[in-house]
């Protein structure tokens, strides 16, 4: 019953993958170097910062605060699936740009995945609550007050295009 | 010659480098793979001061997956105290004891954190896994851990110093004494003031490769300092300029924190790397972060300011210690821009400093965006405040009265700066920048109606108002090369590397007006040695003033040369021809025109005779080296409410005045004055780094070093005034720290008035504050 | 940061889960949301040998209202779910407020509540609600199967009745005296993270408008969660005016006496337990009068 190696089973951004990992990976580095996807960023490995925050089963996580076998079976969403195949970007991404709401960028996956989903839910949401939605990933350096504005805007684009 | 035009200079031009970093294909260090890679953890000394009596790490042999084990002792001359990266200005008298780190520590340890030895295994795990098996027989020494005692002539010696003396220097002007004498009150304070961590949210990282074959070797690193980091390790391990390639590739922010050389694992790695033949890779992890990376502390200031009746400075005077920690690559920039900084913006007849840089045994002290300024500030600003309460002067009256008027520049201060020339100020105008803070503030009414009001519902609400200048752009020099390709586009390469200050658009808006293309069709390369080998780093807030005149300087260059190859082409002056849209347009003949890609490829033939001297090509290299800095500089204040219970503070509005001369990018600009205001704020209320009497940090997690988070920071409002510098022709001046620097003085300031200092409420003389040390201090506690 | 190895395993069952525990005893521990367990393992504090993945148990995700009007929460219900759920909102407002002060979303879509109250951590909000409510912890083991109050669970830092090879299994939240009213307060640095001081409040008013009875908890206060039944004893009967809340806030600072810690000195936490008592107890009645009048 107990496992040196666990075979794990999960769903990236709509594409299957299989795979045979030690129990003690950390789904973050599963994702970035077993699967090739760099996008989600490492910045603490204690589930403070957010950079690693991924959408499982639809809802934000700290991908370093899960270990690769506990993905079994479940969706997992990274940044790389945000655009479009064909390459169109996501509205909160093109608010972002718009709004210069990303300066190294290295925090801003994690930004992304869990504005989408808090978006998904308040698709009316107020800049308050887009503040308060953001304090659980860290910015060193935008002082946040362009990504409240990037969110804002895409509330706003979603909401007008719906 | 046509002028170029100026469509991209000054305006809020969106990021060319947005679209990889928003679907996470930029790549940073960490994103780096190879086949073969091998991964590199440190074993790092839990000792503060230690004697390293043995290591053995046979037990690592029996570990899975383990290809190395390295200690300092198979280093033979590679092993050997590093080159001292900035040396002391010279200033008379100076005292300088230059200790600098090694590559990995033999026989002591001198700082919780020090590498002793680097293991090398198939994967990281792995590799930690082995560093839990390597035995390490330390005997402790005593441990020089806070400040003012380390300093003391009997303390615990951290290298063969007494009183642990790194450094001694004094600066002077004028007669202090006789200013002290001839002044109406004498304000004298102890400050105590600490700058925390650079926490980037990427921590550092590098990645080495060695090809054996070409005998070759590739370095990735998150630095700020490419090229410098090149040359070292070119020199240090005995290999051609041509034999290495350093790269710095998308930076998870700096802020000084990636700048320190030569960084014990920057070495290691590319050495392990050649040592073994293969590509290794090292990322320091959050904890790591905590004692390998360069930070800044603390320094205590004994500082005192003469006045006369109506307020005027008559003389400063201000003795110092600064904690340098273990080991001093760094030299005396952070004391001496703290040095600098008291003098503010502020006319100073007389002035008499002096420090002491103290070792201690904890991580080397380096910048943090603002490099010891923030020191200095707080001193300035603070003893104003005193000398204004003190003569019942308004706190911002008595910076008017001070303040450099606007036909005094360019302002010599009479002392050194940071890179080595006299500390001058080229432009400013500093009255206009405060009347104008008071004004978005509106400070006249908060203080008059607004406040009064406030207080009689029983709330706590203050407002603060500070000054400040930065010194920017210094030299030495950057230098850039730019190239027309037959595409039509435009590639712009620099040395400097990029961490966020959107570089890759703001020396783009530069060679679009210049080269009349868009901005979207000029590729800029930073960081790249292969690409661009010259350079002195990313610090000082000096990136887009050096790089960004070197890339106007080589475009101007093109520019010529497309003209008048256009002109040549067409038989016509070049005073008929424009560059629009990419291509060479003639006046009154709208069917004679060639893109600048044709005429790159004229310019380069394969076959036939050229004239002498000719360079092939659309291209040119050139430097930028200033005379000396340019001042930048700005104000900024706040209001604040203070729940008096539990004495946690809210920002309640913000604003910073500023000017950086010409902005190539406002909206780049007003994205850094942001940052570095949520920088300052975690400076002052939240960040505090934490050591006990043994050395060893208390808080080495993200969840006890507070990085303040979108709830902490309040939105700023920005104004910009602009004095274009004259240390440059495009008349630019550094932002990258500005906001960082004033925060907490403007904070002190606003909490004492929110507590009614005026009414005898308690004295602030120390950063950082938190609600439990307002609490202490509202109860009577000292410092 | 990467945690050293360990062995794993996945139960499908209840039975199995606690039997592989039975096996391994203390070189085994439960991994339910882990993110206290894991950054722990992540700094190499934590190093257990084997870890027993909660997540693949059928049926431990419920939140179901008993017949006395209390609710019972299964193992691997989230903070989140909690967060969400109508069914607490509405009989334990006291969860549903404090809830939210536990770290942010992200933590608390994957944290459950029975972990976070297993792991005992004195600064965390849950143990002190719980403490409040009078709430009753499930602990089975392959041998045994008994209820805990939680005034006997929490026993120091990081420490629980649970014995070895026990589970928490499910806990459950007695019904609210009716007429109650509750409030939780805290105050933390930033958002999400622990409280310098919380406190968690029930209380509930005679038909004469005094107060009939009053439970206080406190977070960041000790070892454990803890109640001050002094101030609870000294308040039964009285009306909850202002002075009784200053003397109830006066009282609480002299029965609790918070340790302090690298960030925080225990006067200010004794002061913030002062301030905290009366905001929460002001509010706390003050809901208790609007629901006795509906």
């Amino acid at each position: 019953m107990l496992e040196e190696l666990v075979t794990v089973s999960t769903v990236v951004n709509g594409k299957h993958y299989r795979r045979i990992v030690e129990p003690r990976l950390l789904l973050s580095d599963f994702i970035r170097h077993d699967l090739g996807l760099t996008g989600t960023h490492v910045g603490c490995e204690h589930g403070v910062c957010g950079a690693c925050t991924i959408l499982v089963d639809e809802k934000p996580v700290r991908a370093c605060l899960m270990f690769t076998p506990q993905a079994d079976g479940h969706a997992i969403e990274t940044v790389e699936g945000l655009a479009e195949e064909n390459g169109e970007l996501h509205p909160l991404q093109e608010a972002f740009r718009d709004k210069h709401g990303l300066q190294c960028g290295f925090c801003t996956p994690g930004i992304l995945m869990t504005m989408k989903a808090f978006i998904a839910q308040h698709p009316a949401a107020t800049e308050g609550e887009i503040r308060e939605a953001l304090s659980g990933n860290l910015c060193r350096c935008t002082g946040y007050q362009n990504i409240v504005e990037a969110v804002k805007l895409a509330v706003s684009r979603i909401g007008g295009s719906s | 010659m046509t002028a170029a035009t100026n469509r991209y200079f000054g305006s809020p031009v969106l990021r060319n480098e947005d679209a990889p970093l928003l679907t996470g294909a930029a790549m940073f260090v960490d994103d780096i793979d190879f086949p073969d890679m091998l991964h590199v953890a440190f074993l790092r000394s839990p000792h503060a001061h230690a004697r390293i009596e043995k290591i053995d790490t046979t037990a690592t042999q029996k570990c899975d997956g383990v290809v190395a084990v390295f200690t300092a002792d198979d280093l033979g001359a590679f092993w050997a105290p590093s080159p001292l990266v900035v040396p002391p200005p010279p200033i008379e008298d100076l005292v300088f004891n230059q200790r600098t780190q090694t590559p990995l520590a033999r026989d002591v340890v001198r700082y919780v954190g020090e590498p002793v030895a680097l293991v090398v295994a198939e994967n990281r795990y792995l590799a930690e896994d082995a560093l839990d098996r390597i035995v390490v027989d330390y005997d402790p020494l005593p441990v020089a851990a806070e400040l003012e005692p380390s300093a003391q002539v009997d303390a615990p010696m951290v290298h063969d110093v007494r009183g642990n003396v790194a450094a001694e220097v004094r600066q002077v002007k004028g007669d202090y004494n006789l200013a002290k004498n001839n002044a109406d009150v004498v304000i004298a304070r102890r400050f105590l003031y600490e700058h925390g961590l650079a926490q980037p949210i990427e921590t550092r990282g590098i990645v080495a490769r060695w090809d054996t074959k070409a005998e070759h070797l590739s370095v990735w690193a998150a630095t700020q300092t490419p090229t410098s980091l090149h040359g070292g390790l070119a020199q240090l391990m005995g290999l051609g300029s041509h034999q290495i390639r350093v790269v710095a590739p998308f930076v998870g922010g700096g802020f000084g924190s990636k700048l320190l050389m030569y960084y014990p694992e920057e070495l290691m790695v590319p050495w392990a790397a050649r040592e073994l033949g293969s590509s290794l890779k090292w990322i320091e992890d959050r904890s790591e972060h905590f004692v390998a990376t360069s930070q800044e502390r603390g320094q205590i200031h004994d500082a005192e300011i003469a006045v006369s009746q109506d307020g005027k400075i008559l003389g400063l005077k201000d003795v110092f210690l600064h904690d340098n920690g273990a080991y001093n690559p760094y030299g005396l920039t952070v004391p001496i821009n703290s040095q600098c900084a008291v003098l503010g913006p502020y006319v100073v007849p007389a002035y008499d400093s002096s420090f002491k840089a103290i070792f201690t045994n904890k991580p080397i002290v380096a910048p943090f965006r603002g490099a010891g300024r923030q020191h200095g500030v707080f001193v300035i600003e603070r003893l104003l405040d005193i000398a204004a309460r003190q003569l019942g002067i308004d706190r911002v009256e008595i910076r008017r009265r001070n303040l450099i008027p606007s036909d005094a520049f360019p302002y010599k201060n009479g002392i050194m700066f940071q890179d080595f020339t006299e500390l001058q100020y080229d432009s400013g105008n500093y009255l206009p920048i405060l009347e104008r803070t008071l004004e978005i503030i509106g400070y006249e009414s908060f203080v008059r109606d607004e406040q009064p009001i406030l207080r009689a519902e029983g709330k706590c609400v203050g407002i603060g108002v500070v000054c400040y200048v930065e010194g920017t752009g210094i030299g030495p020099y950057e230098g850039a090369k730019v190239q027309v390709d037959p595409s039509g586009r435009v590639h712009v390469a620099t040395g400097i590397g990029t961490q966020g200050q959107s570089h890759f658009t703001s020396f783009a808006q530069i060679a679009a007006d210049l080269l009349g293309v868009a901005v979207d069709e000029v590729d800029v390369t930073t960081g790249d040695t292969d690409q661009f080998g010259w350079g002195a780093g990313t610090f000082a807030s000096r990136g887009a003033v050096v790089a960004g005149n070197a890339v106007h300087e080589a475009c101007s260059a093109v520019r010529e040369k497309i003209l008048n190859l256009a002109a040549e082409h067409f038989e016509c002056s070049s005073q008929q021809l424009s560059i629009e849209n990419g291509a060479v347009q003639t006046l009154d003949r709208p069917d004679q025109s060639i893109t600048i890609g044709e005429l790159a490829v004229l310019a380069n033939p394969m076959r036939g005779a050229v004239k002498p001297g000719t360079e092939p090509g659309l291209q040119a290299t050139r430097y930028f080296g200033p005379e000396a800095g340019t001042t930048a500089s700005g104000a900024h204040a706040m209001i604040v409410e203070v729940d008096r219970e539990t004495m946690m503070v809210k920002i309640l509005k913000y604003v910073v005045v500023h000017d950086c001369g010409t902005p190539i990018n406002p909206m780049v600009v007003e994205g850094q004055i942001h940052g570095g205001v949520a920088q300052g704020i975690g400076n002052a209320f939240y960040e505090k780094v934490m050591y006990d009497d043994a050395g060893q940090i208390m808080n080495a997690t993200l969840a006890d070093y507070l990085i303040p988070t979108s709830m902490d920071v309040p939105v700023i409002e920005l104004d910009h005034i602009e004095t274009p510098s004259t240390m440059n022709p495009l008349g630019i001046k550094g932002v990258g720290e500005a906001g960082a620097i004033p925060v907490a003085p403007a904070f002190a300031q606003a909490v004492e008035d929110a507590l009614g200092i005026a009414e005898g409420g308690f004295e602030i003389l120390e950063i950082p504050l938190s609600p439990n040390r307002l609490w202490e201090l509202a109860e009577g506690g000292t410092q | 940061m990467k945690p050293a190895p360990f062995r794993y395993a996945a139960p499908r069952s209840i039975e199995e889960l606690l039997a592989l525990k039975a096996e391994h005893g203390d070189d085994a521990k439960f991994l339910a949301g882990g993110q206290s367990l894991i950054p722990t393992m992540n700094f190499r504090l934590a190093q257990p040998a084997v870890l027993l993945d909660l997540n693949t148990l059928p049926d431990q995700n419920f939140i179901v209202e008993t017949s006395s009007g209390g609710v019972r929460i299964g193992a691997l219900v989230r903070h989140s779910d909690i967060e969400t759920s109508e069914t607490i909102a509405r009989s334990h407002p006291l969860a549903h407020e404090a809830i939210r002060f536990v770290a942010h979303p992200q933590i608390r879509n994957r944290g459950t509540l029975c972990g976070n109250l297993a792991h005992a951590d004195p600064a965390s909000e849950m143990p002190a609600v719980m403490l409040a409510l009078g709430g009753r912890f499930h602990a089975r083991s392959a041998v045994s199967d008994r209820w805990i109050d939680a005034s006997d669970f929490f026993l120091s830092i990081f420490t629980t009745a649970l014995e070895e090879n026990e589970m928490l299994c499910e806990v459950e939240m007695p019904p609210l005296p009716p007429g109650s009213g509750t409030c939780f307060l805290e105050v933390s640095r930033r958002p999400g993270d622990f409280a310098m001081m919380g406190v968690a409040t029930v209380v509930s008013l005679d038909e004469a408008g005094r107060c009939a009875e009053a439970r206080i908890a406190y977070c960041s206060a000790g070892e454990t969660p803890l109640l001050a039944p002094g101030v609870a004893a000294s308040l039964a009967g009285e009306e909850p005016d202002e002075t009784a809340l200053l003397n109830a806030a006066r009282q609480a600072a002299e029965e609790i006496d918070p340790p302090g810690n690298v960030h925080l000195t225990s006067a200010y936490q004794k002061h913030l337990v002062a301030v905290l008592t009366g905001r929460a107890l002001r509010t706390a009645f003050a809901r208790a009068n609007t629901n006795a009048s509906q």
